[in-house]
This record gives C-alpha cells, structure tokens and sequence, in this order.
C-alpha cells in the first residue's frame, strides 16, 4: 500500500461517486447550484431541484438519517421566510387578509412557497456535497488544485483544530466564576466579561500555534511539497455537467410551467 | 541521518519590542555537533528566549533587537530554520494537524522533501518514538505522553541536526515521563544530533546529558561544564535560582501521618459516578473520605479523571449519581451537597484552585482580582482590605498589587490563584495540580503555604503527579487508578 492512499483512507470509507470529486469541484459545483436559484423565484425551479438532488442521494454517499439531522436548521428556518413573506410581500392578487402592515395576498402566498422551497434548494446541496469533506482534504485541495496561499490555507485548518480547545476553555471559565463566588447574579454581564477573556484565549492560542507552525520550518522555504495529492480527474467534469444539468432542467421546467420569474421583476 | 550542528553563540542579546530589560543577554557559547546539554537557569533568565533564537523563530525588527551573533554551523539561526527542530512545551499546542500522520509530516512538507520520503520518515520517526498508532488516528484522542511523543516524531521527521525540548515532560504523570524520556534517548541521540534540553527536573536527564549550561538572570553564563562541575560549584546558588539540582535537600518538613485522634470527615464521597457535562460518565463507584484539618494528596496516571472528581468534589459539576456531602458544620441553605449550593455558599466553604489560574482571573489588577472574594461576601471595605493586604503579603505580590494579574510570570499567577481563594477563608480548599510548571523556589513558598494552612485547621485536597508533593502534602494519599479504555486497538508503548 503507498502512503498517500493509506493518509486518505479515512475518508473514502464507501467510494461513493461524490468522494472520487474533488472538494474544489464541489465548490464549483455549489456555485452552479445556487446562483441560478438566487437569481430567479419561483416555486417550480426550486422544487424540481429539490427533487432531483434527493434522487441523487445514493451517489453522495450519506445516508438519510444523517442527512435529516444535518437539514433539521433548514426545517426550522425555512417556515421563517416563508412566513415573513406570506406576511409581508408586496401585496399583489385578491386579498385574503389584512393585519396592520401585514397582507396575505395571492402574489404572497406564491412567494411564500417559493422562498420556502429555495431555502432547501440552497441548504440541501451544501449538506450533500461537504458533509464528507474533512478539513484536510479541503486544504490540501484548495493549495493544489486551487492554488490558494500555503499560509492562508494551512493557517485556517490548524486555526479550526483549536474551536475544540475553545469550548473547554469556555467551560472552565464557567465553573470558575461559580468557584469564586460571582456566579449567583448578573448573567448578561458575566457572559461578556467571559466573551472577551475568550478573545484573549483565542489570540494567545493563536499566537502559540504560529509558533508551533514556525518551529517545524513552515514558512522557512519558498515553496513546499504537499504529502497527499489532490487533483482533478475526468470525473471532475462529469460531475460539473451533471450539476449543470440539473439547474438547466430545474429552470427549463419554471419556464415551460410558466411560473420562471426573476427577483425583484 | 545527517549527525550534530554547532551552536555558536558571541554576545548574544535579545530584548523583545516593548519591553526595558533584554530577555536574555550577553552570552557566549560554542558547543560542539553532537553534545547534549541541559540548559537551567531561575525563572525569567531568559531559558525560552534563547532556545527560540535557536530555532530561528525570532524575527525582525518589530519582534525586538538583537545584539551579538547566533549561529548554527556558522550559519545566522534564522537562516538555518529548518535544520533545527523545536518541541514546545505545551503539548496540546503542538498539533497542527487533526491526524496523526499528517501531523508529523507538516515538517517535512515544509523542507520540501519528496512525497514517497515523506511517508518513509513519518513511519520510521513514529517507530522510533515508539508510537505504535494508526496513521489517521486523531491527534486530540492521544494522552499527553503520547502528544509529547508525536510533537517529538514530528521534529526527527525533519532531520534535524540540532533538537530543542522545552520543558518537554513538565505536562506528564511519570509514566509520561518514562515514555518521552526513552523515546529521546532510543530516537534522538544515535542520530548524533546536537540536544539542548530545558528542564526544572534536572534528575530525569542526568545520565543523558554530556554538559550543563546555566544562565544567569542577570545576564551571561553562571555556570557551563559537565554536570558533576557544575552542580557542585553551583549547586546551592542553582537551588536558590529555582533550579531542581539533584541531592539537595526540600527545607520543608515531610508530610507525616495524620493528626492523633480520629479527626471529623470534612467531605465525602459516595459510591460517586462522575463526568464532564455533555460527555460520558468516567469513573464509577468512588468512595472517599477527606478528614478534616488533614493534607490529602489525590494521584493517579493521565486521564483517571482526577480533575473532573476535583471539580465534582468541589461542588462545581454534578454527582452523575451517588453523592458528595459534607459534614453537618459545614451544612448551607441548600443542604449538604456542595452541587447544589449557590456560588456565594461556595466561597466560604470550599475553594477550588484551577488547574490553569488564567481560567479563573476576572480583575485587571492582583489587588482588585484578591479583593472579589471579599467583596461577594459582602464584608466592610476596611475588613477587605486588611484580607488583601495580608495576603499580598503572604504571597509575595505586595510590589505587585497594581500589576494585571495576566501579566505575572507563571509561579506568580499560581501563587495568586491560591491567594484569590485564601482571601474567602473557605473551610476545605481543593486544588488542581497546584505544583505544576513552577520552579524550586514557587513550589517551595506554595507547598510551605499549604502546609502553615493545613496547620491552621484547614482542610486540602491536591490533585498531583508531583512526588514531591505527595511527600510534603500527603498525610492521607488517594490513588486513581487508570480506567479501562474502552476501544482495544489503543495500543500502550
């Protein structure tokens, strides 16, 4: 067994189709998927890749119950929207009721459906494309594939291994206002001062692992080599006509439906 | 592998930007490829400095000035970075990575070394620390010895021809210790590379070290020879500075047995199951008796979970099931049960000193940060203030008063965490290895404090891997014995 496949090894567990893409790609991909639904509004584009996007689901390999739990935040936002545009969108249509400023209209129950149906339409395709990414493999491929800064790229990664340290040091903090006897009141006022000695942890942390970086030669040559591999292959560009694909259907069928709007018009 | 550097060094300076005084200054050295040295000095002579000027790592001109040379085989230090390997002190710094391979080939991706040799020396450098884990293990599931150890694999990785250890084993139980203390014998040492070590405990390096070099505070060299030369010239004078000199004796009186008569239980443990909120449950069935007016020193390997029963004890985490009660003198409001009690009725009955005294400082100055206790017990601005007086006085902070508390140097920010909770007179004092990271001279003052305390009528309990604790402070010793780790491919070196 070479090296660099037994580094990768954690991660390609299953070999679904999406783990053979790479994590630039996927970003690429998150581009095409979501700029078109931005751009437009209507309930029929964003259903229709809805529905295409969970058929497709085998090929990401993640199964359906972490994926419910991770779009559990999409479920409670997306009434929000829809909601707040039942309410108050530009009244347009017959009316149905009226309170204050608020209106339902025909114009709004359209858009309130529509905004529902595009907060899955933007959440789903991040769950599905990054959940299997880990932060090493993003690097790696966002400094060879992408060319981006070593230091940019490397100092994000390293910078994310310490949120853990973060939440400890958090907690600590907790328990030692209760150990000082200033824990009893005043909660709002304590979760700032701590808010703040955090910050002070955040930049100290920081600052340590710079010099961890430094002391192992990070920065002391020009170039470095990198000791896993990330490239693009043909399957790359299968997976990017495929997500065109999907939003050229999703909005050829909003147009043929008559429904295909964009905002604002 | 590639043998020792030289290390030279012609009166060499460094003054960090912003401050008066130079961190270190005026030294002269020349120690020859392959020597291993123990580098001493009190606290504040600068140890750290002059090892990080030896890795290359300080910089510019907005860093601080420099003065004299500095140079690896002739070379300038910052210009050889790469050919000198820093393993930091604080292992939990030290990965940059989230597995363990990859974390110990960032050094050798950084010297631009060819993929396929990268992967030969990541495996050849974790055998040779005796790091027998898989390569996608997650480096935040390995114990301290172990982070030690892969901080260590990380550095032979790169080849160095000149390794610097920074405290390497003051975070580690003994066992830790062992395990990192052989690792850098069995892997550095046949590569001939050039070894600085920086240690308070000099014994655990003795018969490994060919010279010791000891700085002066006040600038220059005290002390540079073999290590009989030195420690018999210079040995009352090291222990005085703060050093650990081998042979010479603590002037503390032992621990000794409890008190005559069968002192009252102060606090009590009962078939107790403990953990840290949002985790699992790590000990099961603990049963302790902590009698009053007595000294009870808590041990037990990395990862018994000694500090979580310290903090469970302390009132502030919850039994998870079982009990935590004190005697009835002590009773509150609220009962007999320190996790139910408010934080006010803590203060006067159980204090906790935290493992990391940062964690538990909230003013901007030492007096204002002993004054909160006082001041939460509502006690007159005049009562106060003779508590804070007194105690700046005991701890030796007095000159210090006005300064932030974030400020002081290690020993000092220890000795005011014990003092913030002295200044709210609790009745059992608990603390979490008190003793850690401090030089001879702190931990002489603090364990002397403890026991003067412990005379007094109080009641302590200190979780430690410190053996000289458990020799001064222990009349009642605990031991906490590792729990079985539940996934069986774990594998101990």
């Amino acid at each position: 067994m070479t090296a660099p496949q037994l580094a990768t090894s954690a991660t390609l567990r299953d070999g679904a189709f999406l783990d053979r893409v790479n994590p630039v790609s996927k970003i690429i991909a998150m581009v095409i998927l979501s700029v078109p639904l931005i751009a437009t509004i209507d309930w029929v584009s964003a259903a229709v890749a809805v529905t295409i996007e969970l058929v497709l689901l085998p090929l990401c390999g993640l199964a359906l119950g972490p994926l419910l739990r991770r779009a559990a935040p999409l479920a409670l936002f997306a009434p929000i929207a829809g909601i707040s545009m039942l309410l108050y969108a530009e009244p347009e249509g017959r009316v149905y009721a009226q309170f204050l400023l608020a209106t339902v209209s025909d114009g709004s129950i359209a858009l309130a459906v529509a905004v529902t149906l595009r907060v899955f339409a933007l959440g789903l395709p991040t769950i599905l494309l990054f959940s299997r990414v880990d932060a090493t493999e993003l690097a790696d491929a966002l400094a060879q594939v992408a060319r981006l800064p070593a230091r940019f790229v490397l100092g994000v990664v390293a910078g994310v291994r310490l949120l853990g340290l973060f939440v400890d040091d958090w907690r600590s903090m907790g328990l030692a206002r209760r150990a000082r006897g200033v824990a009893d009141v005043g909660v709002i006022r304590r979760f700032f001062s701590m808010a703040f000695l955090l910050l002070v942890f955040a930049v100290r942390r920081g600052s340590k692992l710079a010099t961890a970086m430094e002391a192992r030669g990070f920065g002391a040559r020009p170039t470095r080599t990198w000791a896993r591999s990330s490239s693009v292959s043909m399957w790359d560009g299968v997976f990017l006509v495929g997500c065109a694909g999907v939003m050229v259907t999703a909005l050829g069928a909003a147009i043929a439906a008559g429904t295909f709007r964009f905002v604002g018009s | 592998m590639t043998g020792g550097a030289r290390i030279t060094a012609t009166g060499w300076g460094w003054r960090h930007a912003g401050r008066k005084r130079s961190a270190v200054a005026d030294i002269t050295l020349d120690v020859e490829a392959g020597e291993r040295i123990l580098l001493l000095g009190a606290s504040g002579s600068g140890k750290s400095t002059l090892l990080a000027g030896l890795a290359g790592l300080l910089g510019g001109e907005e860093d601080g000035e420099q003065t004299g040379a500095l140079a690896i085989d002739g070379l300038d230090a910052r210009a050889a970075r790469g050919r000198v390997g820093l393993v930091l002190q604080d292992p939990d710094a030290a990965p940059v990575f989230s597995r363990v391979g990859d974390d110990v080939a960032f050094g050798c991706e950084n010297l631009e070394v060819p993929r396929e040799e990268i992967w030969r020396r990541v495996r050849r450098s974790l055998d040779a620390v005796g790091l027998a884990v898989p390569l996608d293990r997650s480096t935040s599931e390995l114990s301290g010895g172990e982070k030690q150890r892969l901080a260590l694999a990380g550095v032979l990785a790169m080849e160095p021809d000149v390794v610097l250890l920074d405290e390497p084993t003051a975070n580690l139980d003994p066992a830790g210790v062992a395990d990192v203390r052989r690792a850098i014998e069995d892997a550095v040492v046949p590569t001939g590379a050039t070894l600085v070590v920086v240690e308070h405990r000099t014994e655990v390096w003795l018969d490994l070290i060919t010279r010791v070099i000891v700085l002066d505070a006040g600038g220059g060299l005290l002390a540079d020879g073999s290590p009989e030369h030195v420690f018999a010239i210079a040995g009352d004078a090291l222990a005085a500075a703060g050093v650990w000199v081998p042979g010479v004796p603590m002037a503390l009186p032992l621990a000794g047995p409890p008190r005559v008569g069968a002192p009252t239980t102060a606090l009590a443990a009962i078939d107790l199951s403990i953990g840290r909120p949002g985790a699992g449950v790590i000990r099961r069935g603990v049963d302790l008796r902590v009698p009053e007016a007595t000294s009870t020193v808590v041990v037990g390997p990395n990862g018994a979970g000694k500090s979580t029963l310290a903090l469970t004890l302390a009132g502030l985490l919850p039994e998870r099931s079982g009990l935590v009660t004190v005697s009835e003198q002590l009773r509150a409001r609220r009962g007999r049960r320190p996790s139910q009690w408010s934080s006010r009725e803590l203060l006067t009955r159980i204090g906790t000193v935290f493992q990391d005294p940062e964690h538990q400082f909230l003013a901007s100055t030492v007096r204002d940060e002993l004054a909160i206790g006082p001041r939460a017990l509502k006690l007159g601005e005049s009562e106060a203030t003779a508590r804070v007086d007194e105690l700046l006085d005991i701890l030796g902070l007095t000159d210090l008063a006005r300064a932030n508390p974030f400020t002081l140097s290690g020993g000092q920010k220890r000795r005011l965490s014990v003092g913030t909770v002295l200044a709210s007179r609790p009745a059992v004092i608990i603390l979490d290895e008190p003793t850690f990271g401090q030089d001879r001279v702190s931990w002489t003052r603090l364990v002397g404090l403890l026991q003067d305390l412990v005379g007094e009528g109080s009641t302590v309990v200190s979780v430690t891997h410190d053996a000289g604790v458990v020799l001064h402070l222990g009349q009642q010793v605990v031991t906490v014995d590792a729990p079985v780790v539940p996934d069986g491919d774990r594998v101990a070196a």
